[in-house]
């Protein structure tokens, strides 16, 4: 708790110093749209700190955004699929691709950096050649309206993802802080071996956060693909994993594996957006905007560590 | 006459609560193979860390060459020339021959100071002939043997001029050919003039190669035979010759024979070796062995954590398919193993945590943990237990190595065992502990359950247990009935060696 206390006030810090500097942050239309984008990043971070906290990584979320986008856009628009079909359509082969990469990494034992390094390589390929290198749109979403409506829209105010976000959240902190299974993740993470010596079978449950977090990783592919009204397949998602992983990483989840929260993480990417849009507001140029976020990810990380060292040592003292 | 090469005299060496040694003395002659023995935890190690500078001893002196040397670091031991090859293999073998035999003294060449390559391997050459090693100074160490990676680990020493090589149980994972060809080596080393001290559990080995056995028991000589006078029997009984007493108290638990049967039992470390056992419900029978001797494999081939295990298993005449550790458990197989914090628990979560890990799904309904009945059970055994923590939310990271083994043996007896198998139960732990840990397995015995512990603990096991199984080099070598477990006849079934009063491990 003590984590996502630390990083909530750096963030209501951040947006004080911004709202002052600039009071534009505060404007409804900057709130909304941040809300929004909040909620399209948040919900695939969450998947992506299920797998670290199993002590695995994916690399290739950005790259399943291209290719979830570009199938999404021709089964609506060139197969004239109805749009619940498509939908799951993306939703399903996302899944299929996690549940390979869990085949791969708990079963030939490959390690996770290397199988979803492949991944953000084969799949951004394939989304390149599926679409022949062209821009891929919805035009005016026309016998699709609902779904657009559902990425896109807003409920009583709020936007959609920003909603999703949420209830995804609700459900993952369940899931993850009050099921069995998500005990077994931070079992998992922490010593996988004792865990396999309570007869758990630690392969199963590793395998299985690739499959969760490809269906959230799904879900914000179509959310994404609607947002940027097309997808471009060489650009579209490009380091959006790095952005997950830095969220992560910020809330509290340990690389090492067995550390982190829902709550963290959904700060965590807060955090970052707000960076971005303080970039914006305070005219700094945006050249240097991953230099911001890279500095901010470093001194997080850094204070993190030396107040634990910190701890450490008073707990020795006494 | 000459003073000896080496000369430890009058070495003692105190840990916190233990003396591991007492004025030990050995010597060793220049070309002399010197074989020491003595049981697990004589003392041995903590003798030869000495020697190696990893240890200070607290009293007496160590003399080379009749001068009185200090051996600060490990590193210092390699200036004075003393080497040691361990039983694990220090090598890279990612790097070919040579770079392993001058690993840290690269010859250097020209002004960039790279390594220079033709010297390196024309240096390599001599020692790799002078061990009759027919292999090429470029071959990587992977693309080697166990026992060729061994040899280059000699050739290192001996590329660093050592005069004494001090080989820590050296054939454990050699085959018998590898072994042949090692010995061979030993004595055309010493030949050449190079001093041995050669540590092994394998009499027949000492018999072929030493010139002279030093016999340590409890960290203290307990004598030594020359050449002529080497025989198993005098080596068995010099190791032995201690004072045990027995605690044991006879239990009058209703005992059922042939309650627990394994049959055939292979592990994937001993393939080619199929272990068959009774045991009876509502006793404890004891797994002694030297270490290495294949008995935390069995219990992980029982528990089914060894994939490659084959064989059959029988409760109370049923026969259970153990394919997995989770149908192990929910039969009532458990195993406490070896390695505590390794793989007996989670040390970064809290004890209530710990405890409920592979009963987690009992606790829950619709997936979701119900944290108060969790707790429950594991205040429930932290009481009947006397585990010390300050609460079931403490890290078990925070509790000392007695108090952990609890948690775990908690983990196991929040849900009755019919069997349980405790690897080492007691290692590492304080008196006070150990004397609850040996009254709990009695308790567990008496309320029905078959309790298997295995244990490198001399004392531990005739202090404990029923009966004794013994094993050697993956196989069981015998079981004494209660009034047969003396100390000599499980160090002979140990060695492997016969003994008249030493039964079959199951009867058809």
């Amino acid at each position: 708790m003590k984590k996502e206390a630390g990083i909530s006030v750096l963030l209501f810090a951040l947006c004080a110093v911004t709202a002052c500097l600039n009071p534009k942050f505060i404007s409804p239309v900057n709130l909304t749209n941040m809300a929004n984008i909040i909620g399209l990043f948040g919900i695939f971070s969450i998947g992506l700190g299920l797998i670290i906290i199993t002590g695995g990584i994916d690399l290739s979320v950005g790259s399943m955004f291209a290719l979830g986008g570009v199938l999404l856009s021709i089964a609506l628009r060139e197969w004239h699929c109805p749009w619940p079909l498509a939908a799951l359509l993306v939703l399903v082969i996302i899944m299929t691709l996690g549940w390979m990469h869990g085949w791969l990494i708990t079963r030939m034992r490959i390690q996770p950096f290397i199988v979803t390094l492949c991944g953000l390589l084969l799949y951004r390929g394939l989304a390149r050649f599926i679409a022949g290198d062209a821009t891929k749109g919805f035009g005016n979403c026309e016998g699709f309206e609902l779904l657009r409506d559902l990425a896109r829209g807003k409920l009583l105010g709020l936007p959609m993802p920003f909603i999703l976000l949420l209830v995804v959240a609700v459900v993952m902190w369940l899931v993850l802080h009050r099921s069995v299974y998500g005990r077994y993740l931070f079992a998992v993470g922490r010593n996988e071996e004792a865990t396999r010596f309570s007869g758990i079978n630690t392969r199963l449950v590793i395998a299985s956060t690739y499959i969760v977090a490809g269906l959230l990783t799904g879900i914000s592919a179509i959310l994404f693909a609607f947002y940027t009204n097309s997808v471009s397949p060489s650009t579209h998602g490009n380091f959006y994993e790095l952005y997950g992983i830095a969220a992560a990483v910020l809330g509290g989840c340990s690389l090492r594996g067995g550390e982190g929260s829902i709550l963290g993480i959904v700060i965590g990417t807060a955090l970052l957006q707000v960076l971005q849009n303080l970039v914006n507001l305070l005219g700094i140029p945006s050249s240097l905007n991953f230099a911001v976020m890279g500095a901010v990810v470093l001194i997080g990380v850094l204070a993190d560590q030396l107040f634990q060292r910190r701890a450490e040592k008073k707990l020795l003292k006494s | 006459m000459d003073a000896p090469l080496l000369d430890l005299r009058g070495i003692s060496k105190r840990f916190p609560g233990v003396v591991a040694l007492e004025d030990v003395s050995l010597s060793v002659g220049r070309g002399e193979v010197v074989a020491l023995c003595g049981e697990n935890g004589a003392g041995k190690s903590t003798l030869m860390k000495i020697l190696g500078g990893v240890y200070q001893p607290d009293a007496g002196e160590i003399r080379l060459e009749g001068r009185p040397v200090v051996i600060p670091a490990v590193n210092d031991a390699q200036r004075l020339g003393i080497a040691f090859i361990h039983q694990e293999l220090n090598v890279l073998d990612n790097l070919d021959v040579a770079a392993n035999v001058f690993l840290g003294r690269e010859p250097f060449r020209g002004p960039f100071r790279l390594v220079d390559r033709k010297r390196i391997y024309a240096d390599t050459e001599p020692y790799l002939k002078r061990l009759g090693l027919e292999i090429s100074s470029r071959t990587r160490l992977d693309k080697l043997s166990l026992a060729q990676q061994q040899m280059v680990e000699i050739a290192k020493a001996l590329s660093l001029n050592a005069r004494i090589l001090i080989m820590d149980e050296p054939t454990s994972s050699l085959t018998l050919s590898e072994t042949d060809r090692l010995l061979d080596l030993v004595v055309e080393l010493r030949k050449q003039g190079v001093s041995l001290i050669y540590i092994s559990h394998r009499l027949g080995e000492v018999d072929r190669c030493a010139d002279r056995v030093v016999i340590l028991r409890d960290g203290k000589n307990a004598g030594q035979l020359s050449r002529q006078e080497i025989s198993h029997d005098r080596i068995v009984g010099l190791m032995v010759g201690r004072e045990i007493k027995s605690f044991y108290v006879k239990s009058n638990a209703a005992k059922t024979p042939g309650y627990f049967k394994v049959r055939n039992l292979r592990s994937s470390r001993y393939p080619a070796r199929a272990v068959s056992f009774d045991a009876a419900r509502g006793e404890i029978l004891g797994f002694a062995g030297l270490v290495g001797a294949g008995r935390s494999e069995l219990a992980k081939a029982i528990v089914g954590l060894d994939p490659c295990a084959t064989g059959e298993i029988l409760l109370a005449g049923q026969k259970l398919a153990l394919r997995t550790s989770r149908q192990a458990i929910e039969h009532g197989i458990y195993l406490v193993p070896e390695d505590r914090r390794g793989e007996g628990l989670v040390v970064r979560m809290s004890v209530r945590e710990n405890v409920s890990l592979p009963w987690l799904r009992r606790f829950s309904s619709l997936g979701l943990i119900q944290r108060e009945r969790e707790r429950q059970v594991a205040a429930e055994q932290v009481a009947t237990l006397k585990v010390k923590t300050p609460s079931t939310e403490t890290l078990v990271l925070n509790l000392s190595g007695g108090n952990q083994q609890k948690v775990i043996l908690g983990k196991w007896l929040s849900r009755e065992p019919k069997i349980m198998i405790l690897d080492e139960p007691t290692r590492g732990i304080d008196v006070g502990a150990k004397a609850e840990i040996y009254r709990l397995m009695r308790d567990l015995a008496e309320s029905g359950s078959v309790v298997l512990m295995i244990s490198s603990d001399m004392e531990e096991i005739l202090h404990v247990s029923d009966r004794v199984a013994v094993m050697h080099e993956g196989e069981i070598s015998g079981v004494l009935q209660r009034a047969d477990c003396t100390e000599a006849n499980i160090m002979q079934l140990a060695v492997g060696r016969k003994v008249p009063a030493a039964l079959p491990a199951f009867a058809e």
